[in-house]
């Protein structure tokens, strides 16, 4: 069945177990996927999936739902009938409607489609980066991970209602992630990873580039003693932190609690005036961009932080509706509708005045330290608390050296870091998460093993 | 047409399928495989959600599909699909039999039909009638919402419950023939505590496998307590200073370490990726004599129990190390392959789309000889991990612990508690410094992310002391 057969599908078998308010988000996609290990294909991969998500709405409009991946006619019967079991223990104390916006028109990017290039060319061009990047430099001995991939897919979001919204895109990826040994030394790592519409729009030179020079920067290590450092944030690591800590622009964690913020916290000043953030799923560099989230409502730019004060949250439809305000594009389909950031843009505002713009990366000659990766995500950041103590890589800036950190962790409040941030560079990078400059914060807490 | 689905003689759980798998082995085989498996799961999962005093979420998912492995020399092409009729198993294997490149087509008698069905869903087939209802599970999620609202510095309660039952089929070239039902029950509470600036979270997880009446025994109002004392018992923590000092871990959940800074070490896919420093070290001293190590899949009702690995092979124990000496790594089909270790049954998957890889069971500690207390006393100045947050290792073996609830130890005695610290290290150099085990061996549930998905594991041990660790802290 495709996507229409499945709405008409989903109306008859709705009609006959006469319920009335239904909609559905589904994703069916081809994926196909290589590894290697030392020029010899290890893994090849390919899957066939599809995905749906039903939501009915019982007579006292309490919503239940069923996720399947079946989606035969026997298959969207039951999963009606599932969600409306469900439906009998919806949320009482807080509706779920159809997004207004469900109908509006959404922005598709013009985007010319590729094909497939097919598993054997993946795999010629991964053993070509391999062997490139292992030539690259003598110490890089192996490149224990590694991947490129290619999906196609299609996305849909129709209700009973008569919103009906598809898109068919592709997305590539190649991951190198070398390790480089010499004696007497531990082992390095680091890696690269670059996106792109299709496997020929995968800048592959530039992956095996950073990838190598990455890892051999880290070869010559120290350990750095635990005090507190003036940091500099390269624009990834800065991007994975507000990321991690979005939970203070999101409507549903404040609603639940989780959130540092509350409903009266727009227009707090978190920062200097130079810093305005956006969250920009249709930027024109993100790959991975969606039109509409999974409630149908078409996706756009939102200023979350204005001249360092919180402009705007992001929200589904019932949480626009709490706000009384208009749901944001950024609703993931639920029994329990999440919200979340799509791809944030860090830029400098024109109130620029208090910045100490004598510090810059590339020719700052005071001691600093350089985070250039940000780990372990997941484990060190307490987001309901503010708190946060991450590893990363990075690098010691000291008398004009620059010295690889062995192993250190920086610690701290991302309310005292937004508040300390003393210079925002003008000069603006693509990741692979969002675009940002590279972001200078005083006195943030080093733990190292000196 | 990416959503296109085509049905003839389909795959039928609860029924014989041997004629149509050993049919689309035989296909297999004779287009030149070296081996072919075929893994078939069908699931039925459940989850509820409880926050303050509603039921907030209900979700309800169910779903099939296949999982067709074929292996030619050491490299395996995996094909993942939702369509299990003959057609779309077949169209399967021609894909992956394809992307390996087969040019020379071996002689089909290397398959000599599947052995006996062996089957493990026998008692099993009854779990889904006797597994809570959601009305019941409600019941009991908003009782123990209710016991943590025990004083208004408690902001949010959250209760939720997870149930996924699992039916698989595991069928392949080497005459595996087996069937299989799990089913896995989870129950987590998180509450936060706020007063003024001060801010605390507190959880727990419990879980089971295979025990469809274990969440009505589930004693919700001592989870409640505990969950509510560590969040009170942190509201008002001091952030830890950063330093090397002496730790003792506390048992049960205190195992995540062992699991992710050394565990993942011993599984085969880390021998394959050149990534552990343990790769040549088999029956050389990698830890401490007093620590022996051990990962099984056979505890009845824990977590990471089973009874047949996702290929087909029935789990056994292992033990990683005896008294500190390397005696064994965690292996899987691709892994005895490629690196020679023999399989342990420890090849696992998240779900059918996930090719199976060498994956950590229940992996614990084994208990030693001394009280909490005596490793305690026999610090002076040190910290005590009450309960471990996440944590996560890097490709060169380093790990990071988030300490959930933590307190510092002054002359042999537990003191203040402190928030804010990590534990950071490699394996390789702490293991060494794990000087004594207590007798207090216990095991907690939890989920394993790593190449082949998300599974149930349990992690544990006894109180341990590490004699010096980085502390992360401010």
């Amino acid at each position: 069945m495709n996507s229409r057969e499945i709405t008409t599908q989903i109306t008859k078998a709705a009609d006959f177990l006469n319920l009335q308010k239904w909609d559905y988000g589904a994703s069916f996609s081809n994926d196909y996927s290589v590894q290697v290990d030392k020029g010899e294909a290890k893994q090849l991969k390919a899957s066939q999936k599809q995905i749906l998500t039903l939501r009915v709405w019982n007579q006292s409009n309490l919503v239940g739902i069923t996720t399947t991946s079946d989606i035969s006619e026997s298959g969207i019967k039951k999963a009606l009938n599932q969600a409306n079991i469900a439906s009998d223990f919806g949320n009482k104390n807080e509706s779920t409607e159809f997004s207004p916006l469900a109908k509006d028109p959404i922005n598709v990017k013009d985007v010319k489609k590729r094909n497939p290039a097919g598993i054997k060319k993946l795999l010629t061009i991964l053993r070509e980066a391999e062997v490139k990047l292992l030539e690259s430099h003598e110490s890089i001995k192996s490149v224990p991970y590694n991947g490129l991939s290619e999906s196609f897919y299609e996305r849909v979001y129709a209700n009973s209602e008569g919103a009906f919204r598809s898109y068919t895109k592709s997305q590539a990826a190649l991951y190198l992630y070398a390790r480089a040994e010499e004696k007497d030394k531990k082992p390095r790592s680091s890696g690269s990873v670059k996106l792109g519409y299709g496997v020929d729009d995968i800048d592959i030179e530039s992956c095996i580039k950073d990838a190598s020079n990455k890892t051999i920067s880290h070869l010559n290590y120290s350990s750095i003693k635990t005090d507190k450092y003036l940091i500099c944030f390269s624009p990834e690591s800065f991007l994975t932190i507000i990321n991690a800590f979005s939970s203070m622009f999101n409507a549903r964690s404040i609603l639940d609690g989780v959130s540092l913020s509350n409903k009266n916290s727009i227009g707090e000043k978190l920062s200097t005036e130079a810093l305005n953030i956006y969250d920009d799923g249709q930027h024109e560099k993100n790959i991975s961009s969606s039109p509409f989230d999974g409630e149908g409502t078409p996706t756009k730019r939102l200023c979350l932080i204005n001249n360092g004060r919180i402009q705007n949250f992001l929200h589904s439809e019932s949480t626009a509706r709490i706000f009384k305000t208009i749901p944001t594009g950024h609703a993931g389909l639920g029994s329990k509708v999440s919200v979340s950031p799509d791809w944030l843009v860090v830029e400098k505002s024109e109130k620029d005045l208090d910045l100490k713009t004598s510090l810059d990366h590339s020719n700052y000659e005071g001691e600093f330290v350089y985070i250039e990766e940000l780990n372990a995500i997941h484990a060190g950041v307490r987001a309901s608390q503010g708190s946060f103590s991450l590893p990363f890589d990075g690098w010691h800036y000291k008398n004009g050296e620059k010295i690889s950190i062995e192993s250190a962790t920086v610690a701290g409040d991302i309310k005292y870091l937004f508040k300390n941030i003393i210079n925002i560079e003008s000069k603006q990078e693509v990741t692979t998460s969002g675009i940002s400059p590279h972001i200078w914060v005083d006195e943030l807490s080093i733990t190292g093993d000196a | 047409m990416l959503s296109s689905q085509i049905k003839s003689n389909e795959i039928e759980f609860g029924f014989c399928n041997k004629d149509l798998l050993e049919e689309i082995i035989f296909y297999g085989i004779g287009l030149g495989a070296d081996f072919v498996e075929i893994f078939i799961e069908n699931t039925d999962n459940s989850s509820v959600l409880a926050e303050e005093d509603n039921i907030t979420s209900v979700s309800p998912s169910f779903g099939k599909g296949a999982g067709i492995r074929i292996f030619k020399d050491k490299r395996d092409g995996f094909v993942s699909t939702n369509d299990l009729s003959k057609r779309g198993l077949m169209k399967s294997v021609s894909q992956a039999i394809e992307m390996l490149d087969v040019t020379d087509k071996k002689n089909i008698e290397v398959f000599n039909g599947l052995n006996k069905h062996r089957d493990y869903t026998l008692n099993k087939k009854t779990w889904i009638d006797e597994v809570p209802s959601i009305h019941e599970i409600s019941e009991k999620l908003l009782l123990s919402t209710k016991s943590l609202k025990k004083n208004n510095k408690i902001i949010t309660r959250k209760g939720s419950y997870s149930r996924t039952l699992q039916e698989v089929i595991i069928a392949s070239s080497d005459g595996t023939y087996a069937s299989d039902i799990r089913l896995h029950q989870t129950v987590g509470l998180n509450v936060i505590a706020s007063d003024a600036q001060y801010r605390s979270n507190g959880s727990r997880r419990f879980g089971s496998s295979g025990m469809p009446n274990e969440f009505r025994l589930w004693n919700h109002e001592k989870a409640a307590n505990d969950v509510f004392e560590s969040s009170m018992n942190m509201l008002y923590a001091d952030y830890v200073e950063a330093g090397q000092m002496p730790v003792v871990l506390a048992n049960k959940f205190g195992g995540v370490i062992f699991h992710e800074a050394c565990g993942h070490l011993l599984e085969t896919t880390q021998i394959e990726r050149g990534t552990t420093p343990f790769e040549n070290k088999l029956n050389k001293k990698i830890a401490h004599e007093s620590v022996t190590a051990i990962d099984e899949g056979i505890s009845e009702g824990s977590f990471g129990s089973l009874s047949v690995d996702d290929e087909g092979m029935e789990p056994e124990k292992s033990v990683l190390i005896k008294d500190g000496i390397l005696k064994k790594f965690i292996s899987d089909r691709a892994g005895e392959l490629r690196t020679g270790h023999k399989r342990t049954g420890s090849g696992r998957r998240q779900n059918y789309s996930f090719a199976a890889a060498s994956r950590m069971r229940n992996t614990y500690i084994a208990k030693g000889e001394y009280s909490k207390e005596d490793l305690i006393n026999s610090i002076s100045d040190g910290l005590y991990c009450k309960s471990m947050g996440g944590g996560s290792v890097g490709a060169t073996g380093q790990f990071n612990f988030a300490v959930e609830e933590g307190y510092l130890i002054k002359n042999g005695k537990l003191t203040k508690p402190v928030k804010g610290a990590t534990l950071i290290g490699e394996a390789k150099e702490v293991m060494p410094k794990i000087s004594m085990c207590g007798n207090d061996l216990e095991l907690a549930p939890g989920f394993c992310g790593s190449i082949s998905g998300s599974v149930n594991v349990t992690v544990g041990q006894p109180h341990i002391k590490v004699d010096s660790i980085t502390v992360g802290g401010r």
